[in-house]
């Protein structure tokens, strides 16, 4: 612009703004730059398992016996696979009833009552350390199912267990919100036809959030699967599938957490591990992916 | 007549099952509190662990807590609120800016575990910051930052649009129009996230394993230099937090009384987490009261 | 100070591609107030929000023409919008304090502008609210919350905030359609001291404070202006019909 209009002081602010721009733009520079370096990081790392060690693909991930560090050595990774998707599931099976019906609580039956206490109290459960949750599970719930069920009480029974009440608020929060945005219109019609509130819950109000229900489950199952220590504490730790819930059994967080320290960095047994790494990242990926794909439909 | 039962069992279902939560985070707390408050003494707050005979304490711990908790603060803030800025002000609406949407959030769900191993790959080896605070605190900060990003972004969404162009109509720069107009206005919810936030660098552990390390040295509470490798300043020296101890002492803990140090240190840990939960809620209370109050 | 005009050439404003304003020209005189009337969505709003560049806020939204302020064209991607806002003050239709303190309202912009010594930015709060009529007011508590203040005192305020930087020209977006019936006539008589020193462009809902308070008067329909003449003649003897079913209250 030509000059008169400010002529009268220097222009301080056309630096200033661009001191703003380049900061701000260097800090989301730095967040991307991560997320693309523990990508490429952990997946060199996974990949050489593959391609330096020549272990085949198909026998890590269908292989049932884990020995890496054996003569001759074994790269079966399913007991692991399997652990992490039973105990995750398992708890998402057992957290889901639960938040849906806090949701409910919070949002159509005491919505005073239940902001005022349900609510701090789901956050609390949110903000509970992980190696707490392991600490209980293991002089709590670890005992408890050995006195009640066959076996030492350790595995996936008890990694469920306790995976369920961590993930519990993330489900909860979503579930609440969803109920709480759903138009006021679509109940009273319901309700107008005559219709309980149980029917017009799972009539109306269940069909209609089932995307976004989906979405914190899913992101439930998400947190669960890499959750890492509190499920090492009560899973027992032991390389196979088990033959029950209460039996010793490992995840993928769990044989990571344990073998990472004790193996050299660069031998095949660390770079097992690492795929292992791989193997959780790809999952989280497919979650959020999976988690994007139902909020597009939950808002259509 | 049937719809009606019906009505009423579930409704007094999800009753209990609100009940049964409460029940859970009551058990939950009052089972840590009862197990651990006994153990807590001014000497277990203070004194270093012992490996093999009873009577350790948790002081080490408790101090390397605190001290990575507000290095990793003093690094994740200035580049998570950076970043929330450039996501609510700055950012084009373009397919740019969606992909680095979903990448904050591919960020915020990475597993604790894969940062930790991240962490020692880069930082502990490639970058030689070797097993220390400075490690965790990055490897935290990385861990934190999509959170710290998203409440940035959420306090600056929540500003009256007419706040923003009141300043800028004034003629005042947008960076300024950002930095003393809108970040003053988001400060209740800016605060309020920064603080759970914090809680959650207090508690996490698997993040720290193999950044921060497993071990403390000697720490030399009389040594305040910080490059001295005893001083408990030097942010180079390796140093187990009060979770890693806490997940330590339980899987491989040696001495006998390890079950009480456990109770009595995950006590702490729930207590400091309580502390900053509240702290946090009067916190924005008080801001939000404080701006809207009438004086 | 000389006070200067404006004058906007061919204006046209699309959200998207749908035009809320199409290929207005008008000028507007210095120390004049010019009200821009016509019903909700007529697009005076938008007309009023470009003349200091605000649109440029909202995401895909364009301004083409051009707007003259002397002898250059704000309306151009090289112009310095910041400092072009210091000289064209706003006020808006809700009460917008800063949440501060009523001293920091006034004091804020001036202060960002350079003056640094407490004493003139103590003396140019005290011209501002005076100017306001807002000094016996709140003179005893210039450090209390701005928020504090009635909607009447906090509008007066904005507008105290607007010449504490020394704009040239003020554009005010139904200042006084949140405002009990006192309030509103106290910033009308401060609208018409203020125009001794300033060119004063208005959107107004309401008739009877157009005809008040302003010289000319502008009436909008659908995105375009039907007519532009002195305040006296479009309420007395309006030219086209649109106008006149319009001040007679057949639609709007």
């Amino acid at each position: 612009m030509a000059q008169p209009l400010e002529r009268q002081k220097a222009k301080p602010h056309i630096a200033e703004e661009w001191v703003g721009k380049i900061y701000t733009l260097l800090c989301i520079a730095f967040l991307i730059t991560t997320i693309f370096s523990i990508v490429y990081f952990v997946a060199s790392k996974g990949l050489s398992t593959f391609f330096i060690n020549h272990v085949n693909v198909l026998d890590l991930l269908t292989g049932l016996k884990w020995a890496p560090e054996g003569e001759p050595p074994f790269f079966g990774a399913l007991p692991f696979i399997f652990g992490s998707f039973s105990t995750s599931i398992l708890a998402a099976v057992i957290a889901a009833p639960l938040g849906f019906c806090a949701a409910v609580f919070m949002v159509e039956i005491a919505p005073k009552f239940g902001r005022r206490y349900l609510q701090p109290v789901i956050e609390l459960l949110a903000g509970i350390p992980s190696v707490v949750y392991g600490f209980v599970g293991l002089s709590v719930i670890v005992p408890f199912f050995r006195n009640v069920f066959p076996g030492q009480g350790i595995g996936i029974a008890a990694g469920a267990l306790v995976l369920s009440i961590m993930i519990l608020p993330t489900i909860t929060t979503i579930a609440t919100d969803a109920l709480a945005a759903l138009p006021k219109g679509l109940k009273e019609g319901s309700f107008a036809l005559g219709a309980t509130r149980w029917q017009t819950i799972y009539r109306i109000v269940l069909p209609t959030t089932m995307p976004a229900l989906m979405t914190g489950i899913v992101l439930g199952i998400a947190r669960a699967f890499g959750e890492a220590l509190a499920v090492q504490m009560v899973i027992g730790n032991a390389p196979h599938i088990p033959r029950s819930l209460f039996e010793s059994a490992s995840t993928l967080t769990s044989a990571i957490t344990l073998s990472m320290g004790n193996t050299a960095m660069g031998s095949v047994a660390n770079n097992a591990l690492w795929s292992l790494a791989m193997i959780l990242m790809l999952m989280t990926f497919v979650f959020v992916f999976i988690v994007r794909w139902l909020e597009g439909r939950s808002k259509i | 007549m049937r719809a009606k039962t019906a009505d009423k069992i579930a409704t007094s279902i999800i009753i209990a099952v609100a009940a049964l939560i409460v029940l859970v985070l009551a058990g939950l707390l009052g089972y840590i509190l009862y197990r651990g408050l006994g153990h807590i003494s001014f000497h277990f707050l203070t004194s270093a662990p012992e490996t093999i005979r009873k009577g350790g304490g948790i002081g080490p711990q408790l101090f390397n807590s605190v001290f990575l908790l507000v290095l990793t603060m003093l690094i994740t803030v200035p580049i998570g609120l950076g970043a929330g800025i450039y996501m609510s002000e700055y950012a084009p609406a373009n397919r740019i800016t969606n992909f680095i949407r979903l990448i904050v959030e591919v960020l915020s769900s990475v597993p604790s575990i894969i940062v930790g191993l991240f962490g020692l790959l880069v930082l502990v080896n490639l970058f030689g910051f070797g097993f220390s605070l400075f490690s965790g605190a990055l490897a935290l900060t990385v861990f934190n930052l999509p959170l710290m990003v998203r409440i940035t972004e959420q306090g600056l969404k929540g500003v009256p649009r007419e706040q923003k162009e009141a300043s800028l109509a004034l003629g005042l720069s947008k960076w300024k129009t950002i930095t003393s107009v809108m970040l003053p206005i988001s400060l209740p919810v800016v605060l309020t996230g920064t603080i759970l936030a914090a809680g959650r660098v207090f508690g996490e552990a698997a993040a720290l394993l193999f950044t921060a390390g497993m071990s403390s040295p000697r720490l030399d509470f009389t040594d305040w230099n910080p490059f001295s490798p005893f001083s408990p300043l030097n942010p180079f020296r390796p140093a187990e937090t009060l979770a890693v101890h806490i997940w330590k002492i339980n899987s491989e803990g040696l001495a006998p009384d390890a079950a009480e140090i456990a109770a009595g240190a995950s006590a702490v840990l729930v207590i400091t987490v309580l502390l900053f939960n509240f702290g946090a809620r009067w916190l924005g209370r008080y801001m939000y009261r404080k701006f809207t109050a009438i004086k | 100070m000389e006070s200067i005009g404006l004058s906007a050439k061919d204006l046209t404003v699309a959200y998207g591609d749908r035009p809320a304003v199409k290929n207005i020209s008008l000028d507007f005189a210095a120390k004049q107030v010019t009200a821009l009337i016509g019903p909700s969505g007529c697009g005076k709003s938008t007309f009023l929000r470009s003349l200091n560049r605000m649109n440029d806020l909202i995401p895909n939204c364009t301004v083409t023409g051009e707007i003259w302020i002397r002898d250059q064209n704000i309306n151009s991607p090289t112009t310095d919008v910041v400092s072009l806002r210091q000289k064209i003050g706003m006020v808006w239709q809700r009460p917008n304090p800063f949440h501060k303190s009523i001293y920091e309202n006034i004091a804020f912009g001036p202060r960002y502008h350079g003056v640094k010594k407490k004493s003139e930015l103590d003396q140019i709060v005290e011209q501002s609210l005076r100017k306001a009529a807002l000094w016996e007011e709140t003179k005893d508590r210039l450090h209390n919350s701005a928020l504090a203040l009635s909607g009447g005192q906090q509008q007066r305020l904005c507008i105290a905030r607007s010449i504490a930087v020394k704009p040239d020209i003020i554009l005010m977006d139904e200042p006084a359609s949140a405002l009990d019936p006192v309030s509103t006539s106290k910033i009308e008589e401060l609208i018409a001291e203020l125009k001794e020193d300033y060119c004063i462009i208005i959107v107004t809902h309401n008739m009877h404070q157009a005809a008040r308070v302003s010289e000319k008067t502008a009436f909008f329909l659908t995105g375009s202006v039907v007519e532009y003449d002195l305040t006296h003649n479009i309420f007395t003897n309006p030219q086209k019909p649109e106008t006149s079913d319009y001040i007679t209250g057949r639609f709007g």
